[in-house]
């Protein structure tokens, strides 16, 4: 294969990517934005997702595909519940101090994490994609007589793949418009701005808090439902989600919405792209230390804005 | 400050029992001794940072890493002996610790915390990279030839004990004696109030570069400690689980506190060790702990010894 229908190929694969941390990271980037605390538990809600896309297709027989729209839905509304009442025992009592957050997050990641090891297993786990087609992809090259389209071997996608880039496309608009066109969304975005004085406007910030923090477990579940037919569940697959979305909510500027988007995208194709031509260890080297020196350098990120 | 003060009594009181207890106790319970007081200098190296500094590092198993490596690398491709190579891993930790905190310190709260995670992440890749000489996850083993120590063999298990007891010691009262000291004052000065202290024309910025150079050093120095007496090296110690070990050691023991370490290593240690006898998920009760200590005990347990009892606790 020539190098521009492979670059096309990674690419693809980097859009894929680029769909599932969109979702994981935007969950982690309202949990920073409203409630000014880092979950580090992020990347388990994500295998938690991943694992109960597992036990939902197993139990319900019959065609994938209804297996699967059942785990799309139940799965990351169990994850939400469970996150939101998480938050309710643990966070809400400490105060949503900053400092504790991290390390009672960082208890709960081993709770959630060693608990899927006692039930679920070490063994991982495939789910089958409810469709699965091989698309073949067209390449345009100019020959001896003109454009000519050629069908190259090798450079294709499946239907799934595609799917899902279309899947968080949809969920992120849904998201946009639950932000801001819903009374929800605005009650969020006031708690956001200023808790103090929502709350003196008789917002419920306690609630508010545990809603966004159940929000944002449930979009990390669903990146990982969509995810699961691609690769397989497992106890330990949260970490790499984690610190990749990490990555993108600081590259994006903490707790800015839009940022975080664009970072996902760049960060996605990147990753895509790269472990295609690269080293994965040494892509990870490079990434992983860019970024902390972003964060060292301009702590605001790219869109944040100089915080007062 | 007498020498015959509570504290100084305290802290000569635990080092008497720990030597004590060598010749009391069965074999099993001496080696995880040993293994405790590894553990402990850790803890010390990362309670200097967190407990008396305010700052939380999530990135220690670097310093712990540089200091094994330092010494594991030294003896297996230089062939030096053991004294030399210790001091290399002191060197090689120090020296990540200077270029770490030089970086990571532009940054603070929040994203300090993220930033050494990543760092150590990076070490941690690092190590995997070059697996040619580091052997990855596998690591590799220090021959019982290459680990005399001026002709001394520390691989028995009395030899091991009293290693392991001497650097406790030094660790231990050298720590206990650099808080006392103005530059300790200081440092706490700067976890009460940053703002303050700078305003009292301390330099805050060049206190906590130094309390971080002293506290890897520290940590690498138990890295050291812990290939030569345990002839391991691997890039597990290098994980992310071992930067946040030390971490909650410290919250369980009591942050702030010369004995919070050696007590928080304690109990952690034994019970994991009562709980591996029923399960392999053996993390679950770390994260439990950690959980249950920052909602209902965020002080430790030399914390609330210090609030209930012991008031001139160190």
């Amino acid at each position: 294969m020539d190098f521009g229908p492979h670059l096309m190929l990674a690419s693809l694969e980097g859009a894929v990517i680029a769909a599932i941390l969109v979702l994981t990271a935007m969950g982690l980037s309202i949990v920073f934005g409203v409630m000014r605390v880092v979950n580090v538990a992020h990347g388990e809600f994500f295998m938690l997702g991943a694992v109960l896309a597992w036990f939902v297709t197993s139990l319900i027989g019959g065609h994938p595909a209804i297996g699967f729209a059942m785990a799309v839905i139940v799965a990351p509304l169990l994850v939400g519940a469970l996150a939101a009442s998480a938050d309710w025992l643990i966070l809400k009592r400490i105060d949503y101090d900053p400092d504790r957050t991290i390390v009672g997050t960082i208890g709960l990641l081993f709770v959630i994490q060693q608990t899927t090891l006692m039930t679920f297993g070490p063994e991982a786990r495939p789910v089958e994609a409810p469709f699965n087609q091989r698309l073949s992809l067209p390449w345009f090259e100019f020959g001896e007589n003109g454009l000519a389209m050629t069908w190259p071997w090798g450079l294709s996608t499946t239907s799934y793949k595609l799917f899902v880039i279309a899947a968080a496309l949809v969920v992120l608009v849904a998201l946009w418009l639950f932000l801001t066109r819903t009374k929800v969304g605005l009650i969020m975005r006031a708690t956001q701005q200023d808790s103090e004085m929502a709350k003196a406007f008789g917002v419920p910030v306690g609630l508010v808090y545990s809603c966004v923090f159940g929000l944002g477990a449930g979009l990390a579940a669903l990146g990982a439902v969509l995810v699961v037919p691609i690769q397989q569940a497992h106890y330990l697959m949260g970490a790499d989600p984690l610190l990749l979305a990490f990555i993108v909510v600081i590259i994006g500027g903490l707790g800015s919405l839009p940022g975080t988007v664009i970072a996902a995208v760049l960060i996605g194709m990147s990753d895509g792209i790269i472990s295609v031509f690269f080293s994965p260890t040494l892509a990870k080297i490079i990434a992983t230390f860019l970024v902390a020196m972003v964060l060292v350098f301009r702590p605001q990120g790219l869109m944040g804005k100089v915080s007062s | 400050m007498t020498f015959l003060s509570k504290p100084n009594m305290l802290h000569l009181g635990i080092l008497l029992a720990l030597v004590a207890l060598f010749f009391v106790l069965p074999t099993y319970h001496v080696g995880a001794l040993s293994r405790i007081m590894v553990l402990a200098i850790y803890a010390m190296g990362f309670n200097l940072l967190f407990g008396y500094t305010g700052l939380l590092s999530l990135g220690h198993a670097m310093f712990f890493a540089a200091g094994m490596y330092g010494l594991g690398l030294a003896i297996k491709f230089l062939g030096a002996p053991v004294p030399v190579a210790f001091l290399i891993a002191m060197i090689s930790s120090a020296l990540l610790g200077l270029v770490v905190g030089f970086l990571a310190l532009r940054t603070v709260g929040v994203a300090f915390m993220i930033v050494t995670l990543m760092f150590a992440q990076t070490a941690y890749l690092v190590v995997l990279y070059f697996g040619e000489y580091t052997r990855g996850d596998e690591g590799f083993v220090l021959q019982q030839a290459e680990r005399l120590v001026f002709g001394m063999d520390i691989t028995t298990e009395t030899g091991r004990y009293f290693a392991a007891f001497t650097l406790f010691a030094v660790c231990f009262l050298g720590v206990a004696k650099l808080v006392q000291t103005p530059f300790g004052k200081r440092l706490v000065a700067i976890r009460e109030n940053e703002e303050r202290a700078r305003m009292l024309g301390y330099d805050a910025g060049r206190y906590k570069l130094l309390a971080l150079i002293v506290s890897a050093t520290i940590s690498g120095i138990a890295g050291a400690t812990y290939a030569v007496l345990f002839g391991y090296v691997g890039a597990t110690f290098a994980t992310v689980q071992y930067s946040i070990l030390p971490l909650l050691w410290v919250l369980l023991g009591g942050a702030g506190t010369t004995i919070g370490p050696l007590i928080g290593v304690f109990f952690m240690f034994y019970l994991i060790d009562a709980s591996s006898a029923y399960t392999n998920a053996y993390m679950l009760i770390a994260g439990a702990v950690l959980i249950l200590l920052t909602v209902f005990a965020p002080r430790g347990l030399a914390g609330i010894l210090r609030s209930k009892v012991m008031p001139w606790l160190p």
